[in-house]
């Protein structure tokens, strides 16, 4: 036992130090990665900064209030009210989502809960593929094809809401189903089973337990959807009409906070271009708010 | 140099607990391998506390892991074994929020020593995972990954150390004319003898096995069991094992570890030579564990 | 009895529904291909537009569309790899990544015509850079960020513990397991998200509106401009000049599109590993 005590008679190796060189690299690697990362932060940052410096003449010389809430949007007379075109943007996001959702969320729900494998591997890249076609497509298809049909319906030439509606509904579709689908995936596969074993049918548990229990994921798919519409451009802008009125009816033209930047974007000066990054500024905020929602939403679930 | 008859009586037991003296009857036989004597103590461990956060999972570990021989890590599920074999290549350092005190000495060298690079420790002290894990790229690139680590380039150099390595993890035979195959394709427990060769061509000295064996075909693991016999004169092999079996024919001492009550540490309860441990343990909850009275 | 036909009446709805996503789809294709085959021709997709009605082809906007977007790409690839390497190895969760991941939500969400805007006031006007592939690459590259650090994290997410220990357990440091093991295990999945991002922004028209310019010229330095696909596209649909050669755009940034999504699937079929 005289020799319990080992640890002195074998001190003999060495453990290599960290070096410094070892020690630089990889907080420089480490700084190069977070600098990347902060890109997205610097990104939103500069956008903010950008838009809202160029938006600022609109707010102090003309007035928070006059160009929120005025009512006539005429650069010509510059009057910068932007109200009608809020008004349209709104118009046309909700019309969209009362047709799309549906779809959406029932595509989500026919994916998740009743398609086979092989139905499955149809929908499923078809909805992802929707979701590639380019704006301007969306939009050229709607005016050779929807503003026709719209056109004979409400007895105009067919630019207005109702065109609007069925085209942004459909862009719509796959952001809401693709979300909507990981929510319903998520709920685990034991929740149905207790459904079904008590005699439920499909539809039963689809209603009174998937569908429930995946709600707060939906929700946040429709808010993301809702900004896609929104903020859509192109298509918008393409079947609105692009008259900067009240809405007076699914088939009479209105115009939107995107449109009417992208109608006056060619030719405006001073003021009136101020008002168009104003808008701009709106839009972000927008988008940004609707973020923030669906982060504070998902925070009720956990 | 210490007295090469080797062999100073493992270190016991929990809290200091008198360890069984002298034990160096070199009589003892071990069923593959006879040895003339272990060395001397690789890894020296005084006192060593480990924590998750709050949460003591060791406390007061003591125990010398002699070179040139099989210690096996016993005891039930979560008794805090296969943490306590993390902690030799500081491998738990890759969880946030776990602390270790006490000493742990490598050739009498502080493990966890102000600036020691873990980096370099565990390339010295390797690991074998009880999942098999291959990177997904082949076979030879596998073998390779280590020695290119360590900037080797030449192609006459790698070849020879793959070949080697595969040699000594017994898969030679089997994959010498597919080296260029992807790793995952190789069965679950050629996957486990690839990862063993890959961790040999970093030739550590120390080569940590955390219940390699537990998710394999019976083939291999003889296989396995077999090149822990041939390669433990050159590397000291500590390896965690819920198989008991597995323990009595592979290991030169063992270590039984136990976790008495939930939420409380483990604790070391016995090590000695596997011989004493497995017919005449000296702690009562050994000797239950060991018949299969728990756990 | 009644609940039989309450299920089959709703999952005949759900079919509905799902039919009428894939109709509408089939729909689009079909509708462009049948119109715009017709010109698609070789001379189409050499030839420079010319006159008032835009005959001819359509040339100069197609290099400028790939122009853009392999720029934009080569921009945005590397730093958002790099960024999804930081929240997913390096960063330890907290207040710092929380405003990372919701700059990176937030930029995602940004409407197309507010980057094009930005981008306008940033790299056309502040900067200099002026109306150029370099402006619209840059602003297009902001748009594809959050989606391409997206797909990677997933993907390095993906990539099980256990293969990372593989690699620490034998000596290798941090950068060493993330470059040799990491990334090349998740690389198929990453590919895949930069095709599909770039397909994307293939698809963009807001963004390239304003920092591109109109100029139907083949752009040779990124300080060129140039008009892509998009863009000739509607200007055509909007004046209604040449509608031939408006299908004919619109199927090729079709086919276009069409191939970015299947090479990302055919990517991943063919090299996931992990």
């Amino acid at each position: 036992m005289s020799t319990t005590d080992t640890s002195s008679s074998v001190a003999r190796g060495t453990l290599r130090l960290v070096s410094r060189e070892t020690q630089v690299k990889e907080w420089l690697l480490a700084s190069v990665f977070f600098a990347c990362a902060f890109v997205a932060v610097l990104a939103v940052a500069l956008i903010f900064a950008f838009v809202g410096w160029k938006a600022w003449p609109i707010f102090s010389e003309v007035g928070i209030s006059e160009f929120l809430f005025g009512r006539v949007w005429a650069s010509s007379e510059e009057l910068y009210g932007i109200l009608p075109l809020i008004q349209g943007s709104f118009v046309v996001t909700l019309g969209a989502l009362v047709i799309g959702t549906p779809l959406a969320v029932g595509t989500a729900v026919f994916l998740s809960e009743i398609a086979s494998p092989g139905v499955r591997a149809v929908v499923r890249p078809a909805v992802e593929l929707l979701a590639g076609i380019p704006s301007v497509v969306y939009g050229f298809f709607g005016v050779v094809v929807v503003r026709p049909i719209v056109g004979d319906l409400t007895g105009g030439i067919g630019f207005g809401p109702l065109t609007a509606w069925v085209i942004l509904a459909i862009m719509i579709v796959p952001t809401i189903a693709a979300l909507s689908e990981d929510a319903l995936r998520s709920i685990p596969m034991g929740i149905r089973e207790a459904s079904y074993a008590m005699g439920a049918t499909t539809w039963q548990t689809i209603r009174k337990v998937v569908v429930p229990a995946a709600k707060i994921g939906i929700i946040d798919a429709i808010i993301l959807g809702m900004g896609r519409a929104i903020g859509e451009t192109m298509a918008v802008l393409m079947l609105v009409g692009n008259a900067p009125q009240f809405f007076a009816g699914i088939g009479q033209p209105i115009s939107t906070l995107t449109s009417q930047i992208v109608m006056d974007m060619g030719y405006s000066t001073g003021t009136h271009r101020t008002a168009l990054f104003g808008m701009a500024a709106i839009l972000f905020l927008i988008s940004m708010g609707l973020v923030l929602t669906v982060r504070l939403v998902s925070r009720l679930r956990d | 140099m210490t007295d090469a008859a080797g062999a100073t009586p493992p270190v016991a037991t929990e809290a200091g607990a008198a360890a069984p003296a002298a034990e160096r009857g070199p009589g003892e036989a071990h069923r593959h391998h006879v040895h003339a004597a272990v060395g001397e103590t690789k890894v020296h461990v005084q006192g060593l506390n480990f924590w998750y956060g709050d949460f003591n999972a060791l406390t007061d570990i003591t125990v010398d892991i002699k070179s040139r021989a099989v210690t096996a890590f016993i005891g039930p599920s979560g008794c805090g074994k296969s943490t306590f074999l993390r902690c030799m290549n500081r491998m738990n350092d890759l969880i946030p929020g776990t602390r270790v005190e006490g000493t742990m000495l490598l050739d009498g060298a502080d493990i966890y020593g102000p600036g020691v690079d873990p980096v370099d420790l565990r390339r010295r002290v390797g690991m074998i995972f009880q999942q098999p894990n291959p990177f997904p790229q082949s076979i030879y690139d596998n073998v390779a990954y280590g020695p290119r680590l360590q900037g080797l380039k030449r192609k006459a150099d790698l070849d020879a150390i793959v070949e080697e390595s595969l040699r000594r993890a017994n898969l030679w035979k089997e994959v010498k004319d597919i080296l260029g195959r992807g790793g995952l394709t190789l069965s679950g427990g050629q996957q486990q003898r690839l990862c063993i060769a890959r961790v040999l061509a970093v030739q550590p000295e120390v080569l940590l096995m955390d219940e390699p064996c537990s998710a394999i075909d019976p083939t291999s693991v003889q296989k396995i069991e077999d090149l822990m016999a041939e390669i433990k004169d050159e590397v000291t092999i500590v390896i965690v094992t819920h198989n008991m079996q597995q323990a009595a024919r592979v290991s030169d001492f063992t270590a039984f570890f136990l976790q008495e009550v939930a939420g409380e540490p483990a604790v070391l309860v016995e090590y000695g030579r596997t011989s004493e441990i497995f017919t005449s343990p000296s702690d009562k909850r050994t000797e239950d564990y060991i018949t299969g009275r728990f756990g | 009895m009644e609940k039989r036909i309450a299920n089959n009446i709703a999952v005949g709805v759900l079919w509905v529904a799902a039919g009428i996503t894939v109709a509408v789809l089939g729909a689009i294709i079909l509708y462009v291909l049948v119109n715009g085959v017709r010109v698609l021709s070789p001379e189409f997709i050499v030839t420079r537009p010319h006159g008032v009605n835009a005959e001819g082809g359509i040339g100069p906007t197609i290099v400028s569309t790939m122009y853009v977007t392999g720029l934009a790409m080569l921009i945005c690839a590397p730093v958002a790899v790099l960024a999804a390497v930081y929240l997913a190895e390096y960063a330890h969760q907290g207040r710092v990544v929380n405003v990372i991941r919701f700059a990176a939500d937030s930029l995602a969400s940004v409407p197309s015509i507010v980057m094009g805007l930005f981008g306008f006031a940033l790299f056309v006007e502040a900067m200099g850079i002026g109306l150029s592939m370099l402006s619209a690459a840059l602003a297009l590259a902001l748009l594809m960020l959050p989606i391409v650090m997206r797909a990677t994290e997933e993907a390095i997410r993906a990539v099980p513990r256990y293969i990372r220990w593989g690699s620490y357990g034998m000596g290798a440091t941090k950068w060493q397991t993330v470059s040799r093991v990491v990334l090349p295990a998740a690389a198929p999945r990453i590919i895949t998200g930069i095709v599909l991002a770039t397909g994307r922004a293939v698809g963009e028209t807001a963004v390239v509106f304003y920092t591109m310019g109109q100029a139907i010229n083949i752009p040779i330095t990124p300080l060129d401009s140039g008009r892509p696909m998009t863009v000739h596209l509607y200007l055509l649909a909007v004046d209604g000049i040449n509608l031939p050669a408006a299908y004919g755009t619109a199927l090729l940034l079709m086919i276009m599109i069409l191939g970015f999504n299947l090479s990302a699937r055919w990517i991943l079929k063919r090299y996931r590993k992990v």
